[in-house]
């Protein structure tokens, strides 16, 4: 170990994240690889460590021989500081060498707020921030993550993006690295090779020009480059790799169990929802094959909880078959088995119970809107009269810790929607007197309000976000309705919800607010303690940028937007009518009741869609 | 098999490692070596095991001893070296069987360190030392659930030896393990308070055997 490393270590808080030495984590000998390949992740450990995609393309890149990939995390403020001082660039976990030494820098970008992280992270490894001050093939530096839908804001740090699914594109585009190393190509011509594998996006070959009023004029694709980058997928994602023997980390992280993911895509089309629609077509994986990843998982890690994870957990069409096989296992051996993301019209009574067994936790319901005709204004497809009936079903069944969450802001909203949720609470609470089970133990009702971020490729991206005074006046009106002594009320603050809204539909322009919000120290901003609004606005103003044309400006439908020349599958014309029915309050159609044709499942190249 | 006792090693990377993610660590290696511990009863039943002396983070140790207990016979030959199998780096089992002695009357640690000095003599370090930890008391300021508290920390050394090195002092020594104990990091923490010219510039610790009051070897 680095003596300087060794000297801090004592210092900081949790030091056994900034170690590597791990459980399973891959160890390979550098003399026999030809590109090292460092994996960052822009936030902690913690957060990291618990990324599904994050341990699926570590094992699947270092299936390659000739790839060495290692873990890089972004320091906790203390550790930061004391690198700082003593002079210690960033490290990879597993062999401890400083990033200097390595061929890549891959950045796994799932959230817009972790940009300036990796602006800082490059600067920790002595790297210039921008890709033509990169001149060099060498280190290629690359993201990928459900950011990257957009990746205008960032696209002049990287060299390259990486679309969609990383599982087989990644390691097309490592083996084209390692020829190119080989052969001594030039960077230029590695990036026209590279931009030829499907998938990849290399935003240096797209000449963007503006419109005076700030807008976009033209995107042109040179030297071949594709006028539109499809998204990759797995097409049998029963077939796709997953790691059964993961990184056990050696100190607690967020999600410390064992996750199986059920499906990608999701068949409901919320229309506030990104995750809804760029993870589409729907492929699930068989529950025989889930149950044998689930026990080896659990054999080869020793985790005592396994959590079932996709967009909507109800909606996986074996999921009592995959209970009841997972259960066999687990019961006997204290594990737990937990399912986020259930939905509060299908919630069954046998599920309840099934789960029951082993452990019991709280209940949590999106609800998102406080009225049947904003829930259908979004495609929100619960009925109160739904909420209830599982309400009752879980207060008899003797759970007593509801939590309901909302957005505030979402397009069409009402005062009489907002009053609503605070009506919809009480009616929980009127629910619970009359069918719980054990009423001396009282009734815990949360309801939990976040400020709605208009995104790209979903069918809001053209709406504006309600100012940050508008979304506090919103919080006031509900917080004064609430009445119930057993009801709390939590509402996110507005402004980290302004500045995501800014990044997730930027342009290019935005590079030099990010580089200016990291240059006065941004880092680490997903987290209250190292976020600062003030940072952003007056970035913004130095810049000469206005934050209001990127947060609340609504986009003319006819608009050449930003993230135009990527296609996620999911059509434009798709999302424009998805948006029209918003505003006719119209619901549609669950893609299990009747297929849209919403455009993804071309994707397939003839395979079916499980929707 | 109810009185079962481990004897391992946490050096390198594990050092950092602490007391309770070791716990977790220790729950989670036994489980995937497919050996099962047994469970408290009641409403929120944990695996039975427990360190005898916790270590702190950043101090290595070749000695470390945890009970614990298993629903089931198993061959103790056998076991440290599967359970060394699918442990962390660092971490190594040397030794399972069943304990026949009571955790009290584990008395006392022998401990080797490094104190690491830039630009200072080692030779002259050493023999300093040796000056310093000869005095009848070493009254520190330590911190303590109610706030901070004055200690003698020498009755808690029973023997102490500095030789120099390569820009550092190794030390080797004997000290209380328990009622009193003492934190190695405490020997370094009395030169920074008292002889601040002696304070190395790092200084890192290595438990290495256990004793009873009699001096003899525990296990």
């Amino acid at each position: 170990m680095d003596k300087r490393l060794e000297r801090i270590l004592p210092r900081v808080q949790k030091p056994a994240r900034y170690t590597g030495g791990e459980y399973n984590q891959i160890i390979k000998d550098k003399a026999a690889v030809d590109i090292r390949l460092a994996f960052c992740f822009p936030d902690t450990y913690e957060i990291g460590m618990s990324n599904l995609g994050m341990s699926i393309l570590y094992h699947t890149m270092n299936s390659l021989d000739f790839v060495w990939c290692e873990r890089v995390f972004a320091p906790w403020g203390d550790m930061y500081e004391e690198m700082n001082k003593a002079g210690l660039p960033l490290y990879a976990l597993e062999s401890g060498d400083s990033l200097d030494q390595f061929d890549a820098l891959a950045f796994s970008v799932g959230y817009e707020m972790a940009y300036t992280t990796v602006l800082d992270m490059l600067h920790m490894a002595g790297l210039p921030l921008r890709s033509k001050d990169r001149p060099n093939l060498l280190p290629l530096v690359f993201a990928g993550g459900s950011a990257a839908v957009n990746a205008e804001p960032v696209a002049d740090f990287m060299d390259l993006f990486v679309i969609g699914e990383g599982e087989e594109m990644n390691n097309e585009l490592l083996t084209l690295l390692h020829q190119a190393k080989q052969e001594g190509w030039t960077k230029r011509d590695f990036l026209i090779r590279a931009a030829r594998i499907p998938g990849v996006y290399v935003p240096s070959l797209y000449d963007v020009q503006y419109k005076s009023d700030g807008t976009l004029d033209s995107i042109t694709p040179l030297e071949g480059a594709p006028e539109k980058v499809t998204k990759r997928i797995v097409l049998d994602f029963d077939k796709a790799p997953f790691p059964t023997s993961p990184i056990v980390p050696s100190t607690e992280v967020v999600h410390d169990r064992v996750n199986l993911e059920l499906f990608r895509g999701c068949v409901r089309g919320c229309r506030f929802c990104q995750a809804g629609h760029i993870y589409r077509p729907i492929r699930a994986k068989k529950p025989e094959t889930l149950i044998q990843q689930g026990i080896e998982c659990l054999k080869n890690t020793g985790h005592q909880d396994v959590t079932l994870l996709s967009l909507s957990t109800s909606d996986y069409r074996h999921l009592n078959q995959l209970c009841d096989g997972m259960l066999e296992y687990c019961e006997s051996r204290s594990i737990g088995l937990s399912l986020p993301s259930l939905r509060a019209d299908n919630f069954s009574m046998e599920l309840m119970e099934k789960l029951q067994k082993v452990r019991k936790s709280g209940l949590t319901f999106a609800v998102e809107g406080g009225s049947q005709r904003l829930r259908d204004a979004i495609n929100k497809n619960v009925t109160e009269e739904d909420l209830l009936h599982t309400c009752a079903i879980a207060f008899a069944g003797g759970w007593n810790n509801v939590k309901l969450y909302y957005m505030l802001g979402l397009p069409t909203e009402t005062d009489e929607d907002i009053v609503g949720i605070a009506e919809m609470a009480n009616q929980v609470l009127h629910c619970w007197r009359q069918n719980a089970s054990n009423k001396n133990r009282g009734v815990k009702i949360t309801i939990s309000t976040s400020c709605f971020i208009p995104k790209p490729h979903s069918p809001f991206q053209w709406e504006a976000q309600i100012s940050k005074e508008e979304y506090l006046r919103r919080v006031e009106l509900l917080r004064s309705s609430i009445t119930a002594r057993n009801v709390t009320y939590n509402w996110h603050d507005a402004e980290t919800s302004v500045i995501e809204a800014a990044l997730s539909r930027g342009d290019r322009k935005l590079s030099d607010v990010i580089e200016e919000v990291w240059k006065n120290g941004g880092r680490l901003e997903a987290w209250s303690d190292y976020f600062s609004y003030q940072r952003w606005v007056d970035a913004f103003a130095k810049c000469g940028l206005d934050l209001d044309f990127y947060a609340s400006r609504e986009r003319g439908e006819e608009e050449l937007l930003p993230w135009d020349m990527i296609d996620v599958g999911v059509r434009k014309a798709h999302l424009l009518h998805e948006r029209q029915q918003c505003y006719a309050s119209a619901l549609s159609p669950d893609c299990r009741k009747q297929c849209s044709a919403c455009g993804a499942a071309r994707l397939l190249k003839g395979g079916k869609c499980d929707g | 098999m109810d009185k079962l006792r481990l004897r391992f090693e946490k050096t390198g990377r594990a050092v950092y490692i602490s007391h309770l993610d070791l716990m977790q660590t220790m729950q989670r290696a036994f489980a995937r070596a497919e050996y099962d511990l047994k469970y408290s009863e009641g409403f929120n039943p944990h695996p039975q095991i427990s360190i005898l002396l916790p270590l702190s983070v950043g101090a290595a140790s070749r000695c470390e001893l945890m009970d614990f207990k298993l629903k089931t016979d198993v061959d103790l030959q056998e076991l440290p070296r599967r359970l060394t199998a699918v442990l962390p780096e660092g971490i190594v089992v040397t030794d399972c069987y069943e304990s026949q002695r009571k955790v009290a009357q584990l008395k006392y640690l022998r401990i080797q360190g490094v104190f690491e000095y830039d630009d200072r003599d080692p030779a002259a370090m050493a023999g300093e030392l040796r000056n310093f930890f000869a005095a009848p008391e070493i009254v520190i300021t330590k911190k303590t659930k109610r706030g901070f508290g004055e200690a003698d920390i020498k009755p808690a050394i029973r023997e102490i030896a500095f030789t120099a090195a390569d820009q550092a002092v190794t030390l080797e020594a004997v000290i209380s393990a328990q009622e009193p104990t003492l934190n190695p990091e405490l020997l370094a923490e009395a030169l920074r308070q008292k002889a601040p010219a002696l304070a190395p510039d790092f200084a890192k610790f290595t438990r290495v055997e256990t004793y009873d009051a009699d001096m003899e070897i525990y296990r």
